[in-house]
């Protein structure tokens, strides 16, 4: 097993326990938080596969940093985007759709 | 609700594995994407190959990820609580802070400003020394140092979209010689890389501290919802 290897199960098994606690959680920065897990997992496997064989392949690194400023402002923009629907409805959760 | 998590966690227990079983079973990739890069470095600008990938073999993904990192503040402008944010709001006022603040602002900005520059040779960039900007803008605030002048909403727009003018303007202005969108001219990648990741560095830095500026702590009940004088930001 490689050191590649590792770090990509790492990150698969991040995406599972983000996926978990998203399904699973109702309140939405628990969501978020839980959604930041599987993308830091994506990311993980992203750079952890881009290291094995041909030697370190800079196109995936370049990918997870565009990534990570991106996640970091939606983010971001998902908490103001809460705050502004605790203030509008006095939830801090989605009404179900049935 | 029991069912619910044991279904969810059987789900993602699923999805787990069958990923980790994709991961095992990858086929290698048929181009090799390691070589060409370096093979295409001397053209490049730069020395360093992720710098090299983010602002001129792909720099359409740069270019597209700074409109994206717009579009994020232009909408959390758009979505901002009416109200006063003022250096008390920050809740820290801390004399520690504050004396602990006059010592490292300077370092913060020269850590800023290497980052920026080690980008051309090895692991750096815009990102990263945005992200250290940032760090210094919200150190700023907590520490309770007015940041008043971010209040000027024509230049504080004009900050945020720089980074993104300057790339779409460079971009454009390269295709005069007849040559496709972002294709920088050999002799002078370098100089425009530069240009444009020193604008970058300003505009994702004004972005990520303006995000952060949009939420002051506040009295957050949902019976308070009424709007307040408006404010220009």
């Amino acid at each position: 097993m490689s050191g590649s290897l590792v770090f990509a199960w790492s990150g698969v098994l991040l995406f599972g326990l983000g996926l978990f606690g998203f399904i699973a959680h109702r309140h939405l920065l628990r969501r978020l938080l839980a959604f930041n897990i599987m993308g830091s997992g994506s990311f993980l496997v992203l750079v952890g596969l881009a290291q094995e064989g041909r030697g370190v392949d800079p196109v995936p690194h370049a990918l997870v940093i565009t990534g990570i400023v991106v996640a970091v402002a939606s983010t971001a923009l998902a908490l103001v985007v809460f705050r502004r629907w605790y203030r509008a409805s006095g939830r801090t959760d989605l009404p179900e759709d049935t | 609700m029991i069912l619910r998590i044991v279904l969810a966690g059987l789900l993602c227990l699923g999805v787990t594995v069958a990923l980790g079983w994709a991961v095992l079973e990858r086929p290698m990739p048929v181009e090799n994407l390691p070589e060409r890069v370096a093979s295409a470095m001397p053209e490049s600008g730069v020395e360093h190959p992720i710098t090299a990938v983010l602002l001129n073999f792909r720099s359409y993904d740069t270019l597209l990820e700074i409109a994206v990192l717009l579009v994020a503040v232009v909408v959390a402008l758009a979505l901002r609580e009416a109200q006063p944010d003022q250096p008390e709001q920050m809740g820290l006022d801390n004399p520690l802070l504050r004396a602990v603040m006059a010592w490292l602002l300077p370092l913060i900005l020269v850590v800023a400003g290497f980052l920026l520059w080690a980008g051309s040779y090895q692991p750096g960039g815009a990102f990263q020394a945005g992200s250290v900007l940032a760090a210094a803008g919200v150190l700023l605030r907590l520490a309770g140092v007015t940041t008043n002048w971010l209040d000027n909403a024509l230049l504080m727009r004009a900050g945020l979209a720089l980074g993104l003018l300057t790339f779409l303007g460079i971009g454009l202005l390269v295709m005069l010689p007849g040559v496709p969108f972002l294709t920088y001219p050999a002799a002078h990648a370098g100089t425009l890389i530069l240009v444009i990741e020193l604008t970058l560095t300003l505009s994702i830095g004004l972005t990520l501290l303006s995000l952060f500026r949009l939420t002051p702590p506040y009295a957050d009940d949902p019976d308070d919802a009424r709007p307040q004088e408006d404010r220009n930001l």
